[in-house]
């Protein structure tokens, strides 16, 4: 799946509404930044979409979802534990496979990780633990990629590295951004959410830094 | 006047141990107990290691078979761990922790006689119990996030291995390891049921009189015990676990018909088994609840009670001996050491050598109960102590134990303390078999009678005695919002 189509989507906590109902639309090949400032509903929407698409995406959540006490290599792996049999995981787990080892560390190499290949992930900073998040999205080879704020906590070479890595890997994608320069650089569609609604939904190129800075 | 819950349920605890003071057999009955326990202590300054060879033989049982028994135990107890949410597996495993490693013992005898597989089930079926909770706590506690993210179509085992175990991984080594030691301990009780580990040879130096030798496997053990982290490491292990088998020593062959007759014969009532009416049955039931169980629970009771207020005024006492806010270095190694060994013997064995010493009532069961926990909770909170900073200028002396500490500490000291309500009883009702008068006294002796019948009803007592305690236990823990974590 790389495209879908939803409506009426809401979400609700504590008994207060703090999503929609809102529609919204993606086809094929669109690259969405999703803008909006804290609290205004942009997490709770990439998680309504993960659900509705019944898992079929690569998901980078905001809290990354880590297995800590693994090495960062079984954290990529785990992107591909439904491609292959219990028995192989087990192995896997003791001992990797050459190919998927390689599979991983060429991965790893593109995000500037290679050093760490089987450093805990407990033990990496932020930043890194971030990016082993993003090489397990990238490994899962879906078509669609939903992440919640993925460069957080990268500095700005890094970010346009890790952007620049996400847009090729994936066709389809809806990524929650707070810097406005990076959302206008790696998006074809910008969906700004306010309150819970779709507050401003523009074609990346027709737009400036300055028609979203209100959202803010 | 206000006093805040947890003052008013230590009150209402304390009024109750200071009434069961009335009721309880509190005495000591030998001639001269001062010059006894000299003499003991005497034995334990002048340790005599080359007497027996039994001393190394004791060893290596005792440690064989707490392996075995443990390693059996934790992979049952893993495997029930995956089903534990299911209410009958929470109950069994309720039902067969709550009955004391002797107590197992003694019933494995009747029919396996002395076999290995006596001590190894002893171990393992009570630690099956615990390891089943504990494991499936930890396991319920580790963060769900990354589960949530597999791709959809990963195998259950997958998932398992990848997302659940690797988190609580460390949790579970560090309580398997904990509750080696104490197999370790529960392994050489065993040896008073006539098993042969260390208890075995330990109550025949006792009887004799060689308190050397028995200072001497008594100091031994707890080398054993201190230098675990030394020669127990995770390579080691595998190899420990696959060689204690065969270090258990030979036993008794088992005898099958035995096994069957106790099934079919042995534990059916006696009433039934004779063929007589119900009215018999109900006569035989009366009997034995008004003239054993009654009087069995009574005594349990109050001696737990009486225990369970000595321990937390014990530990109370204990904790400054180690912490850092009191005294110098000279003074908390000494704390230590004397809260290594009231922890780590046994409290079994520690109310068997204070029994031999006063004569049999419950003063030395309590005091043995009150030292052994009062020991493990001293320990635990002492080292919570070391975690507290106090501003510059905070008060010295008793001002600083009684308003800066105590306070800091007496919820997770009260948590402790209801934790190990339910093993101070289980502990209570088996030091019967030693002579006073509570469920173990009239468990032994029926089994002594041969009334196996009898035997089983009042272990079956002891075991819902035990699970009421503990639910009341936890409901208090609950109501007050104390946390605490198991020890054993």
């Amino acid at each position: 799946m790389s495209g879908f189509e939803f409506s009426g989507l809401t979400a609700s906590f504590g008994g207060e509404r703090v999503i929609g109902p809102l529609s919204l639309d993606v086809r094929e090949g669109e690259r969405i930044a999703l803008v909006g400032k804290s609290g205004a509903g942009k997490s709770t929407l990439i998680k309504l979409i993960h659900e509705r698409v019944d898992g079929h995406s690569s998901l980078v959540p905001q809290d990354l979802g880590l297995v800590n006490a693994l090495p960062v290599f079984h954290n990529v792996f785990m992107g591909q534990l439904d491609a292959h049999a219990a028995w192989y995981n087990t192995l896997t787990l003791i001992r990797p496979f050459r190919k998927d080892k390689d599979a991983v560390r060429q991965l790893l190499t593109e995000l500037a990780m290679a050093d760490k290949f089987w450093t805990p992930t407990a033990s990496l900073s932020g930043g890194q633990r971030q990016r082993v998040a993003i090489a397990r999205a990238i490994y899962r080879q879906s078509n669609l990629l939903l992440a919640d704020e993925p460069i957080s906590a990268l500095d700005g070479p890094m970010a346009h590295l890790v952007m620049k890595a996400l847009s090729q890997r994936f066709t389809t994608s809806v990524i929650a951004l707070h810097d406005v320069e990076m959302a206008l650089a790696y998006s074809t569609r910008v969906v700004g959410i306010q309150d819970g609604q779709i507050a401003l939904d523009e074609a990346s190129d027709r737009l400036t830094a300055a028609d979203i800075t209100p959202l803010y | 006047m206000y006093l805040s819950p947890t003052a008013r349920i230590s009150l209402l605890f304390l009024a109750i141990a200071v009434s069961a003071l009335f009721f309880a057999d509190i005495a000591i009955t030998t001639a001269n107990p001062w010059r006894d326990l000299g003499q003991f202590f005497l034995g334990v300054a002048t340790p005599d290691f080359f007497s027996t060879e039994g001393l190394a033989t004791a060893l290596l049982r005792t440690v064989a078979f707490a392996f075995v028994g443990v390693a059996l135990g934790a992979a049952c107890g893993f495997l029930l761990s995956l089903v534990y949410r299911f209410y009958p597996v929470r109950m069994f495993c309720a039902f067969i922790r709550a009955i004391h490693e002797l107590f197992w013992a003694l019933i494995f005898l009747q029919f396996f006689g002395f076999h290995p597989l006596t001590g190894v089930l002893a171990i393992a079926i009570p630690y099956s119990g615990i390891f089943a909770k504990v494991y499936s706590e930890i396991l319920e506690e580790s963060d769900p996030g990354p589960g949530r993210l597999l791709p959809p179509g990963t195998g259950v085992v997958s998932a398992f291995l990848y997302a659940r175990i690797p988190d609580c991984w460390v949790q579970m080594r560090t309580y398997t390891a904990y509750r080696l030691e104490c197999g370790l301990r529960s392994s050489a009780i065993l040896g008073f049921v006539g098993l042969p580990t260390l208890g075995f040879y330990l109550e025949t130096s006792f009887s004799q009189g060689l308190y050397s030798e028995a200072g001497a496997m008594l100091i031994m053990f707890y080398v054993l015990i201190a230098t675990i982290p030394l020669w127990v490491k995770p390579k080691l292990l595998p190899i420990y676990v696959l060689s204690a088998p065969f270090f258990l020593g030979e036993g008794m062959p088992i005898v099958w018909g035995n096994v069957e007759r106790f099934f079919t014969e042995d534990i059916i009532p006696a009433p039934i088994r004779n063929g007589e009416g119900l009215a018999d049955l109900g006569a035989w039931f009366n009997d034995l609840m008004l003239n054993e169980a009654l009087p069995g629970i009574w005594n349990t009771v109050l001696l737990t009670q009486i225990a369970l207020v000595a321990t937390g005024i014990l530990a109370l006492l204990a904790f400054p001996l180690i912490s850092n806010h009191f005294g110098g270095p000279v003074r908390r190694t000494s704390g230590h050491v004397f809260l290594v060994i009231a922890r780590s013997t046994p409290e079994y064995i520690l109310a068997y050598i204070l029994l031999q010493l006063w004569g049999p009532s419950m003063l030395p069961a309590a005091v043995a109960l009150a030292l052994h926990n009062g020991g493990i909770i001293g320990h635990l909170i002492g080292r919570q102590t070391n975690t507290v900073l106090l501003r510059p200028d905070a008060p010295t002396g008793f001002n600083r134990y009684s308003w800066e500490l105590v306070p800091r500490v007496y919820r997770s000291f009260l948590a402790f303390l209801f934790y190990r309500w339910e093993i101070i009883m289980r502990e209570t009702a088996i030091l019967g078999i030693l002579g006073i008068y509570t469920l173990g006294l009239y468990v032994d002796s029926a089994i002594q009678q041969i009334r196996f019948d009898r035997a089983m009803v009042l272990i079956l007592i002891t075991a819902l005695l035990n699970i009421g305690i503990d639910i009341l236990g936890r409901y208090i823990r609950r109501k007050l919002a104390l946390q605490t974590m198991p020890t054993c």
